[in-house]
């Protein structure tokens, strides 16, 4: 059976193959060759300018800041998201007190939360943002009238209007929308572990703490570390930009404290009708990306354990 | 359940091998591709323009009377009725000619431009709304037609008048940019200013206060009973100029305006500036702006001027349409021109800042770019303009065609400031030559944060001057002047 194997491989591989590459390889390629032009965006003509676009970006102020505010999301984003999805399915799945059928439960009423973490997974990003656009209105907003309503009369803030918190609105949206899917795909994760582990180590007298860090955090990893990638790619991408446009003030601001890569981009691009500058700040986000992608990949690397 | 690492294990080949090979596979198709698939901004250079028809008495344009026509509008705010109707009209004109292709969008750039990009752009655009194209670029690539023609055509209503004379002050020079030829046709009027409700101001019993002194006293009134003397779209603080701008120019002279469109150095550092901006800081540092404005959007800050919590918002004619749906019935909306600072301003009270809005192109390489034109012409007509007025509450660059209409309280007003404001109507082009320099960094960047309190009158403009002057040596940005 050895030989036509690779004639059948290819039978399936070929279609495939072909759309990525006209679909995301070839613009892939043309938008590299167009940031080294000068073209617009509104009319055929263009011109080659070497490395003009280039020199430019190194030189602009608001490139560096967006790719500072991109970093900082790739970076805090998994951490709390991944954190916080892993705290609360080891909870639904394992924290809960030993009950007599099973030696592993969840806490009481774990099947609830498991729905309402992924609730804001069914909202589209968009509408997430708006929701929270209106939470936020420092005026009358949610969360200034529940600070009023406990007394807090004088803690109210501006949110997104203040430079020193609006990133992190932006953050805790994107947390808050996203860390329900992550619940669930650990949860499932956590299911296939099989029981007697758990059994035996509440027979060796572990406690919570000492089971999730040497029984289920390791099991789980490569999970962890394709959410890490998948939640590291929405932070610089479609997702980050989404809730930025949406939200914030001018948007990116105040003052370009919330500005990102991919609205940068898109500024650039549709505003000042600067399209092959755009492509230049996108090629950078395509090394950020491809980067970011290579580390998570290379620090994940463990040996695996097979069960 | 198993594992998850490729299997190296004796025969067939791994998972990882297959991804190799199959990555070699995807390097060979991609070359191939680039034959199939046609390049973004390829193609161009088509011009098969329709034959120009016959200038006749009823046909000054010499518009081919068998020729299609494209019109695309912006279906926005104003929607797509008016023209339309202007459509009919053309037809009726031109009966041998087949019925006007018309659609409607919100997406102007993402239809548009590769049509643009292509050679077949429509004959006639409305080039509005969030994704306008970039009328500076348009204009820098050549992209557009000279409407000058239509300019000097006989006007729909007189014969003896040119189109160009039936127009509002300042319309025809926004579409200029440098130089004689008209670009753009602005064809609806807006009027910006300080809005205020009439109701509130008699519960205070105050008038609309015309000195700035009169303004913090009544402010001050306004703050004892708990309401705020002003609010502004803190999420898009570019709102700010729309009584900020004209104010200057009241207290320095319109020269003063037009030094900062020319992006002169130092055009900043005006007194007049100064005088304004310090003005305006005065109302944060007495806590006469609403609680929570930095971080408001323009319909939230909107909401909350129509509830009463505060008394004047800076804004434009549209604020009447999009904050209807909360306007009480007994709110009497009104637009004021700013008030002045002193005795020693240069301009008087009335200086207003009113300027054209839906830009209407015809594409350098329109087909029938004749009838582009027409149609326009036929728009301009006080029969078209008071259709439009009659359907969307607001002016139209045609100077006129209130006569006899119910106008609405807010719209009266307008009309009103307008016949005030007589010659002394102010048309600041920052918003139009260099939209990031004006939303971006004097709105955002620079009003923004010294309305919230987080920077002064005087580091305000050292920024603002900053980016003014780095906008002036960009040689990515097409440069304009007032002529």
């Amino acid at each position: 059976m050895q030989h036509g194997k690779y004639r059948f491989i290819v039978g399936f591989l070929a279609l495939p193959l072909a759309m990525y590459a006209l679909f995301v390889v070839w613009p892939f390629i043309q938008s590299i060759y167009y940031s080294f032009t000068d073209w617009t965006g509104l009319s055929p003509e263009f011109q080659a300018v070497g490395f003009g676009n280039y020199r430019r970006m190194l030189e602009d102020a608001i490139f560096w800041k967006s790719l500072q505010h991109s970093l900082w999301l790739v970076l805090l984003l998994p951490l709390v998201t991944l954190g916080l999805a892993l705290f609360f399915a080891f909870m639904i799945n394992v924290g809960g007190r030993r009950r007599k059928n099973a030696v592993v439960a969840g806490v009481r009423g774990s099947s609830f939360y498991k729905i309402a973490y992924f609730f804001p997974q069914v909202l589209s990003i968009a509408i997430v943002a708006l929701l929270f656009q209106f939470a936020f209105n420092p005026n009358d907003g949610m969360i200034n009238s529940a600070l009023a309503a406990v007394g807090l009369d004088h803690v109210q803030p501006n949110w997104l209007g203040d430079p020193d918190l609006a990133l992190y609105c932006v953050m805790a949206v994107l947390v808050w929308s996203t860390v329900g899917f992550f619940v669930v795909l650990f949860s499932a994760g956590m299911a296939s572990i099989p029981r007697d582990f758990y059994e035996a180590a509440l027979l060796d007298g572990a406690g919570r703490f000492t089971t999730f860090f040497r029984i289920t955090l390791p099991l789980l990893w490569d999970t962890v570390q394709s959410g890490w990638v998948y939640m590291g790619i929405l932070a610089l991408g479609a997702e980050a930009f989404a809730t930025v446009q949406i939200m914030t003030v001018g948007p990116g601001g105040p003052d370009y404290s919330t500005t990102v890569l991919p609205l940068y981009v898109y500024q650039t691009a549709f505003r000042d009708g600067q399209a092959a500058y755009a492509t230049t700040i996108g090629v950078a986000l395509l090394i950020v990306t491809l980067a970011f992608a290579a580390i998570v990949m290379r620090l994940g690397r463990r040996e695996r354990l097979e069960f | 359940m198993g594992s998850t690492s490729a299997r190296t294990d004796g025969d067939g080949f791994g998972r990882r091998d297959l991804i190799k090979r199959s990555a070699a596979l995807g390097l060979i198709t991609v070359p191939t591709m680039s034959l199939l698939s046609a390049c973004a901004s390829g193609g161009g250079g088509s011009t098969d323009k329709v034959e120009k028809g016959k200038i006749t008495k009823d046909n000054p344009l010499g518009v081919n009377e068998t020729a299609p026509l494209d019109v695309v509008i912006f279906d926005g705010g104003f929607g797509q009725q008016y023209a339309i109707d202007a459509e009919k009209k053309y037809n009726a004109a031109f009966p041998k000619a087949p019925k006007v292709k018309h659609s409607a969008t919100q997406k102007i750039q993402s239809t548009l431009q590769p049509r643009f990009n292509g050679g077949t752009p429509p004959d006639l655009i409305d080039n509005s709304g969030a994704e306008q194209m970039d009328m500076g670029v348009l204009v820098g690539k050549k992209q557009l037609l000279d409407l000058t023609p239509l300019m000097d055509a006989p006007a729909v209503d007189d014969p003896d008048k040119k189109v160009r004379d039936t127009l509002r002050p300042g319309v025809l020079e926004m579409g200029q940019f440098d130089g004689d030829p008209v670009w753009v046709m602005y064809y609806a009027y807006t009027v910006y200013g300080v809005w205020y409700s009439q109701t509130a101001l008699d519960k205070l019993d105050a008038e609309y206060p015309q000195t700035w002194d009169a303004m913090l006293a009544l402010c001050e009134k306004a703050k004892k009973r708990g309401i705020a003397g002003w609010t502004y779209p803190g999420k898009f603080p570019y709102y700010l100029p729309f009584s900020l701008y004209p104010f200057i120019a009241k207290i320095g002279g319109r020269e003063v305006l037009d030094r900062i469109d020319n992006l002169e150095p130092n055009a900043w550092k005006d007194p007049a500036v100064k005088a304004a901006f310090e003005a305006y800081y005065e109302l944060y540092k007495k806590g006469y702006i609403l609680q929570g404005t930095p971080g408001m959007t323009h319909i939230q800050s909107q909401t909350a001027w129509t509830k009463g919590k505060a008394l004047f918002i800076p804004n434009g004619s549209w604020v009447e349409n999009e904050a209807a749906p909360t306007t009480p019935e007994d709110f009497r909306m009104k637009v004021a021109a700013p008030s002045g600072l002193d005795a020693s301003d240069k301009m008087p009270f009335g200086t207003i800042w009113a300027s054209g809005g839906e830009p209407f192109i015809v594409p350098a390489k329109a087909k029938n770019p004749e009838g582009g034109m027409e149609l326009l012409r036929i728009m301009l007509s006080e029969d078209s303009s008071r259709n439009f007025t009659k359907q969307v509450k607001s002016l139209t660059a045609f100077n006129g065609g209130t006569d006899g209409l119910q106008l609405s309280t807010a719209l009266q007003s307008a009309v009103d400031a307008l016949a005030k404001a007589g010659q002394n109507v102010v048309n600041p082009r920052l918003q139009d030559w260099y939209v990031k320099l004006q939303k971006e960094q004097i709105g955002v960047a620079g009003l923004g944060e010294m309305m919230a309190g987080r920077a002064t009158p005087a580091e305000t403009i050292k920024k603002i001057q900053a980016f003014a002057d780095a906008a002036a040596k960009d040689p990515s940005i097409k440069h304009y002047k007032h002529q």
